[in-house]
């Protein structure tokens, strides 16, 4: 029988004055056995992570733990003194983080890292340690064990840096290891990888796992028990099987309900006539080198070759590093391509010059991933959604006027106008990207991950907004994304792309239901909780 | 306006203000109480301060009162400090911009005149600049901005070039923004914080650059500034030194009020370094 490995009572941990709300965690009381994945689930701003850091006792100097206890090998955390921490972190709780690359010190070898973990709690002499660190990344699975010891992080692929970091975590046989969106920043095939490796080891270790995300798939994929969590609160826990199929919490069911469907919605009609051609498109980066020599060359893109009927979504699907980002800059013209011609409205836009392009911008339009960083943070709202227009002519009172109407159609307030972006929330600064691109009256708009930055309810408003704008205006959307379950929501045809190469395109439901090429077939089965989701979507049908 | 907050919880800030902002009303004041051309003779040279109660700070060597043209050099170093560094930041900020929004050669040829200025030192530079244009006022002021703008040009530089890859800039240009629309309107308000606050050192050196020039007897002798005083008390140095020392005072003065207002307002305008 499995004993319980840590506890948390009535945890609450109070937040500095003027913070939005008062306690980042009110009152979250759960237990974590040994051998056992509870998965704590919930949006961001949830407190999730702040359990984690709070368990680590790793909080900002302003934040406190206010009452409560944490109960780990026969101690309370809360009251345990900086000495006797030290020797929990790494040995007793381990963690592992989102984002390898910034928990890895980039100055030191991967093996010198995970072999500071013996030297910190253990009297091993430098042999004995060397012979564990290989021990360890063969456990972890990387290639190459003997190279990645001796490699930098920056040598390493993203996933090969993560298993480097749940080598580290593990190193000493931890009870618990705590594991804060491990996968998020990782790319599907690989997040798969991850997640069976996660499973694998802690089913021969029995260690004890937290597993923090705040995605529904992960969690049908390798929780044994769901904590799901909202504004510091647990709402609702329970055996994964019971959360995820029989929710009774209202906050649960609408995160549930908010996980993308695999299977494409009906087929609608397409227009005969495409409005975009895109045909022999290539994109390739020399780097380095002198006259020449040892210069490194991308080809970013290869030969890429696409339509987009008029009024229809175009999916544009892959992982990091497919090329799809660089497409997508090359058909609003923010990267030169090298060869190839990109058609609108009979328009050769590869070949125009950059003043015809200023001037041409207005029929196509894009919006960014990062609704953080796409908009100008020393503007006001009406005054981005206007600048397009003022650029191209209409003066500034129409434009503004005109401003405050695009806000409205994009869900937002239109007095919210004399706002700056960072007093909107991730979701509200997107509808305005939306409604800056939109302000154009474009024919075409290019979305290059709209919604990968958001959560999952906000994600499906903003989708869904999205496809109602699309039927409303009649725009055609080239629309990029890494998720398929979102390509497979709003999107007519899909094409992936791996390595700068288009492999498969066609319409969604016959990619996604008869997938030919090996690649996509992986793509699809490497979904998390593709399963569980599958069994809904049937169920709903 | 929580910038404005943040700036008065700072002691050291608010002393710095309150130095400058007295600086400020000597130079203002100037008229009022001096009515007299400071550079004209007032009584017995070498008066001890505090020895005559009407010359308060006593006289210097050709019998001119001290108080007096302290006053009026506050106009002179304030201006002096103000307007070369505005020549400074507005040349540094153009070249900087225009370096690192468009990057390859333009970079290149731009980055090497720069170290071309680095290279010199400043001081040098200035003294041929005054040798060949002359003495003046007005050219010494040039001078003293033309020697300044090559630190504030390479800060530019780099905000921009980690600015210009922003997607709120890549989103302009998807609008059809001209570049110079997108350098003035969207990044420059981005990169200016750090450059404003840099703008207190130029000052502050300015302030420095003109005294040391005048102790050379190099600075325009028609106008009463700190370091012309300074440069007369040089014969005075051994015995009559508050002669050299008054005005001395009052550069250290406003030198390190500048550097106060500057250092509060790093503080105020990037909150999170201050908390660290």
């Amino acid at each position: 029988m499995s004993e319980t490995v840590l506890s948390l009572d009535g945890l609450t941990v109070r937040l500095p004055k003027g913070a939005d709300r008062p306690h980042a965690l009110s009152d979250v009381s759960l237990s974590v056995a040994s051998n056992e994945i509870l998965c704590v689930v919930g949006e961001s701003g949830s407190g999730k992570s702040m359990m984690a850091n709070a368990i680590m006792r790793l909080l900002p100097n302003e934040v406190t733990i206010e009452r409560g206890r944490m109960m780990f090998d026969g101690r309370d955390l809360c009251a345990a003194d900086p000495a006797a921490m030290r020797e929990v972190r790494g040995a007793g709780i381990a963690m592992i983080f989102q984002e390898p690359m910034t928990a890895l010190n980039p100055l030191r070898t991967i093996g010198d890292q995970i072999g500071e973990m013996f030297a910190i709690h253990t009297k091993l002499s430098k042999a004995e340690i060397n012979a564990r660190v290989q021990g360890l990344l063969e456990d972890v699975r990387i290639p190459d064990p003997k190279a990645a010891a001796k490699a930098y992080p920056h040598e390493l692929s993203g996933g090969q840096r993560q298993r480097a970091m749940i080598a580290m975590a593990l190193a000493l046989d931890p009870k618990l290891l705590i594991a804060d969106e491990p996968t998020t920043a990782l790319d599907v095939t690989t997040q798969a990888q991850i997640l069976k490796l996660i499973r694998d080891l802690q089913q021969r270790k029995k260690t004890a796992v937290l597993f923090i995300t705040h995605d529904f798939g992960v969690v049908a994929e390798i929780a044994d028990r769901v904590v799901v969590m909202q504004h510091g609160a647990i709402v609702e826990q329970g055996t994964a099987d019971a959360v995820l199929n029989d929710p009774q919490h209202a906050y649960t069911k609408q995160l549930i309900a908010a996980v993308p469907p695999l299977t494409a919605p009906p087929p609608r009609i397409l227009s005969g006539k495409d409005i975009l051609t895109i045909d022999g498109v290539s994109k390739t980066y020399r780097t380095g080198g002198f006259l020449g020599r040892g210069a490194r060359i991308t080809e970013a893109v290869k030969n890429v070759s696409l339509r987009l009927p008029r009024g229809a979504t175009l999916g544009i699907v892959g992982e990091s590093g497919s090329g799809k980002s660089t497409l997508a800059r090359c058909i609003v013209r923010l990267i030169d391509p090298d060869t190839g011609s990109i058609v609108l409205n009979g328009k050769d836009w590869a070949k125009l010059n950059r003043d015809e392009i200023r001037h041409e911008t207005r029929h196509i339009q894009m919006v960014f991933q990062d609704p953080f960083a796409s908009l100008n943070p020393r503007r006001k709202a009406a005054e981005l959604v206007a600048q397009g227009p003022i650029v191209h002519g209409t003066d500034r009172a129409t434009a503004m006027a005109e401003a405050r109407k695009l806000f409205e159609l994009v869900g937002l307030d239109p007095s919210a106008g004399d706002r700056y972006p960072h007093e909107f929330s991730g979701g509200q600064r997107q509808r305005i990207g939306l409604a800056r691109a939109l302000a154009l009256k474009p024919d075409v708009l290019v979305a290059d991950e709209p919604v990968s930055a958001l959560d999952v309810s906000v994600q499906a408003q903003v989708l869904k907004l999205l496809a109602g704008l699309r039927q409303q205006l009649g725009l055609s959307i080239i629309f990029i994304t890494h998720d398929l379950r979102v390509a497979a929501q709003i999107c007519d045809l899909v094409a992936v792309m791996k390595d700068g190469a288009v492999v498969e395109q066609g319409l969604t439901a016959e990619v996604f239901g008869k997938p030919q090429h090996p690649y996509t077939q992986a793509l699809l089965s490497a979904i998390p909780g593709g399963d569980f989701t599958r069994k809904r979507d049937a169920l709903i049908a | 306006m929580d910038a404005v907050k943040r700036y008065f919880r700072s002691p050291a800030a608010v002393i710095g203000l309150i130095l400058l902002l007295l600086v400020i009303a000597m130079a203002v004041s100037a008229g009022f109480l001096y009515p007299r051309d400071p550079l004209a003779l007032a009584g017995r040279p070498l008066v001890w301060p505090f020895s005559n109660p009407r010359f308060l700070l006593g006289t210097d060597n050709s019998g001119r009162d001290i108080a007096a043209q302290i006053f009026y050099g506050a106009r002179i170093s304030l201006l002096i400090g103000g307007v070369a560094t505005m020549i400074a930041i507005l040349i540094g900020i153009l070249v900087g911009a225009f370096a690192g929004y468009y990057g390859g050669w333009v970079d290149n040829v731009l980055m090497r005149i720069t170290e071309a200025f680095q290279t010199l030192p400043n001081f040098v530079l200035l003294l041929v600049l005054v040798a060949v244009f002359g003495s003046t006022l007005t050219t010494v002021t040039i001078a003293v901005g033309v020697v300044s703008w090559p630190a504030p040009a390479r800060l530019t530089r780099a905000e921009f070039l980690s600015l210009r890859n922003r997607e709120f800039v890549q989103a302009g240009k998807t609008l059809g923004m001209k570049d110079v629309q997108l350098i003035l309107g969207e990044i420059l308000p981005n990169a200016l914080p750090p450059v404003i606050v840099y703008a207190s050192v130029v000052m502050a050196v300015a302030i420095l650059l003109e005294s040391a020039l005048a102790f050379l007897r190099l600075s325009d002798p028609n106008v009463a500034s700190w370091g012309n005083l300074i440069g007369l008390g040089r014969d005075v140095l051994r015995v009559q030194w508050y002669v050299s020392a008054i005005p001395g005072i009052a550069i250290l003065v406003t030198v390190l009020a500048v550097s106060l207002v500057g250092q509060g307002l790093n503080d105020a305008l990037n909150p999170r370094l201050k908390s660290r």
